[in-house]
């Protein structure tokens, strides 16, 4: 049921095939909490905000935007209360960390969230976890009651004074409630349908509150900065992307599953080397380096660091560190056409340019892999995701667009082979 | 708006537990709107009831202080609320890209032959609904399925096929 620990370990994960961590006794045999218990009763929250910002942490959950940064935002006088989210709605294809850190380090992400909840004066954080996932809901579950019973959470946290209080909110299957303002209206009991923003959520968030969200490894990866400090992080990683990160790699290699590297470790090295490459003596034709809503990049082009600032100068990103890794057999139109329809079929469907957007693309990638493409598809299938691209609430519909154009900018003459001829050219591929 | 009085009959044609209205109002308790319990409240309901049709939403909807269209456009929202009966097991197959890269949908073919259903349909006997999902954080244990609560990973159509035979 649970996830086997990742197949290269870090800092984040070095104590995850011990199963005695999850829970609290084996928690705190490992110093867990201690930071936490420091960092209230000895550092004022400027101080701590200061120490994530100068570690250079940035959000995991596919943004990369500066945590220390974030926390900032929040209000320091306020007349009543703020709050706390940690999203655990992994939803994005390709993407099983958050799993693995709720399954594994449940206390340490919750020590994660104490820290944050003193560093930006939250009395309560919500624990939002996707709907589908049952067992790293109970995982937390049993960690905040166990935490709560030894006072590491609560009224009075570990004797600082410091009152704070997590509760765990379970998703019911909707990709969108991963986009933050999404998962505020869903906590709130409401479609989780993104909104505008200004006002941000540190002015606005959950319930008219001030309110930060973090993905769930951001958070855990906090007990760790300041147990070390924030040059030690710094030596992790790249100088604009520091730290180690939970890539997980699925598809035709080897191994499958999760490892936990250094930023900036080389797409090609992660695949090969790490994961393996491709089984069966088989050629590898492209690989999707950051999840569904990345670009994909085609193999010549897997010489390149995993960092968002060498990833952007081949048009894609790191999002949420879900390396998708795709054999010489793969048709690329297939690809589209699974993609397309996630995306269709997962838009909230308020902005006109994503709702029907998304349905075109998937339905012109669905004709043109069905060889009943029209002249002229390719061209509008092209000329779509330039007008969903920034024209909506939310970046969803940005994901939905970069795909297809990582797609026909790498792999356009497979799209033409199947318009040419009616039918695929790769009958290898796997089935649709 | 809905009189006092309405609203109690409303909240007394919810036939749930009184051990599931209690854990709903306990579940208010924790939000500062009693409205965020909302989600958690119709996943209870379900599990009871098997799915909230538009009667049940008036109930949770009195409960709630809401309207019951605000109930049922959250129950058609989400994937997992269901406004009619479901089947006795949710069975749903990923067919995402990394699972559909291994064999997803193939497997769903081949339990959709097991089962004589198609994905989006109930069997006969109320047994099994079947179903193919969106991405489900599995993607190491490729192809895979949910079967209620449970995930079961690295699958074929064999061993896929002894786990539904193996439901009650």
């Amino acid at each position: 049921m649970a996830l086997p620990p990742p197949y290269v370990t870090g800092p984040l994960t070095e104590h995850f095939a011990d199963e005695a961590f999850a829970g609290v006794d084996g928690y705190v045999a490992r110093g867990g909490y201690e930071v936490a218990r420091r960092a209230i009763a000895e550092r004022t929250p400027a101080e701590v905000i200061e120490i994530v910002k100068d570690s250079g942490l940035q959000g995991r959950g596919g943004a990369g935007f500066s945590t220390g940064l974030k926390w900032s935002f929040m209000p320091t006088e306020r007349s009543g209360p703020s709050y706390l989210v940690c999203n655990a709605d992994e939803s994005e294809p390709g993407s099983f960390k958050d799993r693995l850190l709720m399954e594994r380090g449940p206390h340490q992400a919750l020590e994660g969230i104490l820290i944050a909840a003193w560093a930006t004066g939250a009395e309560k954080t919500f624990l939002y976890v996707r709907g589908e996932y049952a067992y790293p809901a109970n995982c937390m579950e049993r960690a905040i009651g166990e935490a709560t019973s030894r006072g590491y959470l609560g009224e009075n946290v570990m004797g600082t004074g410091f009152r704070h209080e997590v509760v765990l909110v379970r998703g019911a299957g909707a990709y969108i409630c991963g986009e933050e303002t999404g998962l505020l209206e869903s906590l709130e009991g409401k479609k989780g349908q993104p909104r505008k923003k200004p006002p941000f959520p540190a002015q606005v968030g959950a319930f008219g509150r001030p309110t930060t969200v973090n993905n769930l490894e951001t958070y855990s990866h906090v007990p760790n900065i300041l147990r070390n400090g924030a040059d030690w992080f710094r030596g992790f990683g790249t100088e604009k992307s520091p730290g180690t990160m939970l890539f997980g790699v699925s598809g035709h290699v080897v191994r499958p599953g999760l490892y936990e590297l250094p930023l900036g470790t080389r797409l090609d090295e992660i695949v090969f080397e790490h994961a393996g490459g491709v089984p069966g003596g088989r050629k590898l034709k492209g690989v999707i380096p950051g999840g569904a809503s990345m670009p994909i990049l085609p193999a010549g082009q897997l010489d390149v660091p995993m960092a968002n600032e060498f990833l952007r100068e081949r048009h894609t990103s790191l999002g949420t560190g879900g390396v998708m890794v795709m054999d010489e057999t793969t048709c690329m139109v297939r690809v589209a056409c699974v993609v397309a329809w996630f995306f269709r079929h997962e838009s909230c469907g308020q902005c006109t340019q994503c709702r029907e957007g998304t349905g075109w693309l998937h339905r012109i990638a669905q004709r043109i892999e069905r060889g009943a493409g029209e002249a002229g598809d390719l061209e509008v299938l092209a000329d779509i995701p330039g007008k969903m691209e920034g024209a909506t609430i939310c970046a969803f519909a940005d994901a939905a667009a970069w795909p297809i154009q990582g797609l026909l900018r790498h792999f356009r003459p497979e799209f033409e082979q199947h318009l040419a001829a009616h039918a695929c050219p790769l009958p290898e591929s796997f089935e649709l | 708006m809905v009189s006092a009085a309405a609203a109690d009959k409303d909240v007394s044609i919810l036939p749930i537990s009184e051990e599931t209205r209690a854990r709903i109002v306990a579940e208010m308790e924790k939000f500062p709107s009693k409205r965020g319990a909302l989600l958690g409240a119709l996943r209870m309901v379900q599990a009871e009831l098997g799915c909230i049709a538009p009667e049940t939403a008036r109930g949770v909807a009195a409960l709630f202080d809401i309207r019951p269209v605000e109930v049922m456009e959250v129950v058609h929202f989400y994937t997992m609320l269901y406004d009619r009966p479901h089947g006795r097991h949710q069975v749903f197959v990923c067919t995402n890209l990394s699972c559909s890269l291994r064999g997803g949908r193939s497997l769903l073919r081949a339990l959709e032959e097991h089962l004589g259903v198609h994905a989006g349909e109930t069997t006969a006997d109320g047994r099994i609904h079947l179903g193919h999902e969106e991405c489900l954080g599995a993607c190491a244990g490729a192809p895979m399925m949910r079967v209620d609560e449970a995930y079961h990973e690295g699958l074929d159509a064999e061993s896929a096929r002894q786990i539904l035979d193996g439901l009650d």
